[in-house]
């Protein structure tokens, strides 16, 4: 084996240790990488309710409440499989709506997710306003979904927790 | 691909392909930012807003290509010990700092009206964050031995290190939840996004790439004549 080829199997051997010790770290340290649990997530293992933590999902289709002070807000939020209870009082992002993406950060007391803190996820499909209402019209699309089917798969997967 | 660790050779084709690059730039940049501002469509749900995109996502591209450039010039100089592969890599670094913060930046002043915060220490937003930390520290670490090649061979090293989070950036979307949204273009079952939006948004990432093109080989010439000078100095103070 020459010098040379000595250092190439050098360099290949160690970035793959690299590669290998940083897939085990980010594995185990998962719960920490991600940016929000889904409702599903919270309800399979209990949560200090001093802890603040986030929780994602899209707005359930008709749960959204105003009252009965200014600016609070009650919705749910939903995975798919499970949803939960989010109250918030404050100012919503501009792309908040019902079926919109959103990451609530809070607490979770007595089974209602006290946020303090309400982001909109975007997703992402970028299409002008004419297609999107095109689309609608002709009934293949529905608020809150995604016109792309695979799209949405992969939406549904990101709000329904990084398993 | 060793025809080319020559300098003379090297140099004799970049300074032919300069100007030509130069100019496709330059018409692709005017053309790009002509389709992104005034002649493409406002999004259904950010409206004008999306026009951040087109300067965002090429920006980010061009940093990763450039980490990619400057960690495989990095290990070509660990293991052929051209002069060439480290001047390249040190090239590569300060251009691709300037491409990671025009990413950060522009995406911090999307997020405020989108998501609602500009900022957020999800994994997508981290990693790149820890990219351009990357690059300072590589900035930082060749410059600081007196022997440019040990300079040069302590930043090989960092860069082929750093080459790890290159792929935790691209997947950082879909392996963890994040805020960020997933790739729309470089995806499996092709581009998530209108042909009217991404056609600028191509013709924006041309003119970044070529752009790189352009800095590499004007920032390559002056490292170049630098380190002549060097051996020059070094020359004159041993006589």
């Amino acid at each position: 084996m020459t010098r040379k080829n000595q250092r190439i199997a050098l360099i290949v051997g160690g970035l793959a240790f690299l590669g290998i010790a940083a897939g085990l770290v980010l594995t185990a340290f998962e719960d920490s990488v991600v940016f929000f649990f889904s409702p599903t997530d919270l309800r399979a293992e209990p949560v200090d309710p001093e802890r603040r933590i986030r929780v994602g999902g899209l707005v359930e289709s008709g749960s959204v409440e105003r009252g009965p002070a200014d600016a609070e807000i009650r919705f749910n939020v939903t995975d798919g499989n499970s949803t939960l209870t989010v109250r918030y009082v404050g100012i919503l992002p501009d792309l908040f709506r019902e079926g919109q993406g959103i990451v609530a950060q809070g607490r979770l007391q007595n089974a209602v997710f006290q946020a303090d803190e309400v982001l909109a996820k975007h997703d992402e499909t970028y299409m002008p306003k004419e297609v999107a209402d095109a689309l609608k019209k002709q009934g293949h699309w529905k608020d809150g979904e995604s016109p792309y089917p695979d799209a949405q798969e992969t939406g549904a997967q990101q709000t329904g927790g990084g398993s | 691909m060793h025809r080319f660790a020559n300098p003379t050779r090297f140099f004799r084709i970049a300074n032919a392909v300069l100007p030509v690059l130069a100019v496709v730039s330059a018409g692709l940049f005017a053309a790009g930012l002509y389709y992104a501002l005034f002649d493409s469509p406002a999004d259904y749900q950010q409206g004008e807003t999306v026009r951040i995109m087109y300067v965002h996502v090429p920006a980010a591209w061009a940093a990763l290509a450039c980490y990619a450039t400057m960690a495989l010039a990095g290990a070509s100089f660990l293991i052929w010990k051209h002069v060439l592969a480290d001047l390249a890599a040190r090239a590569a670094a300060p251009i691709g700092a300037g491409f990671t913060l025009i990413s950060l930046a522009t995406g911090s002043l999307w997020g405020q009206p989108m998501w609602g915060t500009w900022w957020v220490w999800d994994a997508r937003l981290t990693s790149v964050l820890i990219l351009f930390f990357l690059y300072l520290g590589y900035i930082a670490l060749v410059n600081a031995f007196d022997d440019p090649d040990r300079g040069g061979r302590a930043g090989a090293v960092l860069a082929l290190v750093g080459a790890v989070n290159v792929p935790i950036i691209k997947f950082s979307v879909d392996w963890w939840n994040t805020l960020h949204q997933p790739a729309s273009v470089l995806r499996m079952d092709g581009p998530s996004i209108a042909p009217e939006m991404l056609l600028p948004l191509l013709l924006m990432a041309g003119a970044y790439f070529t752009l790189f093109g352009v800095m590499m080989i004007l920032r390559l010439r002056g490292l170049y004549a630098g380190r002549r000078l060097r051996q020059m100095r070094l020359a004159a103070a041993s006589r």
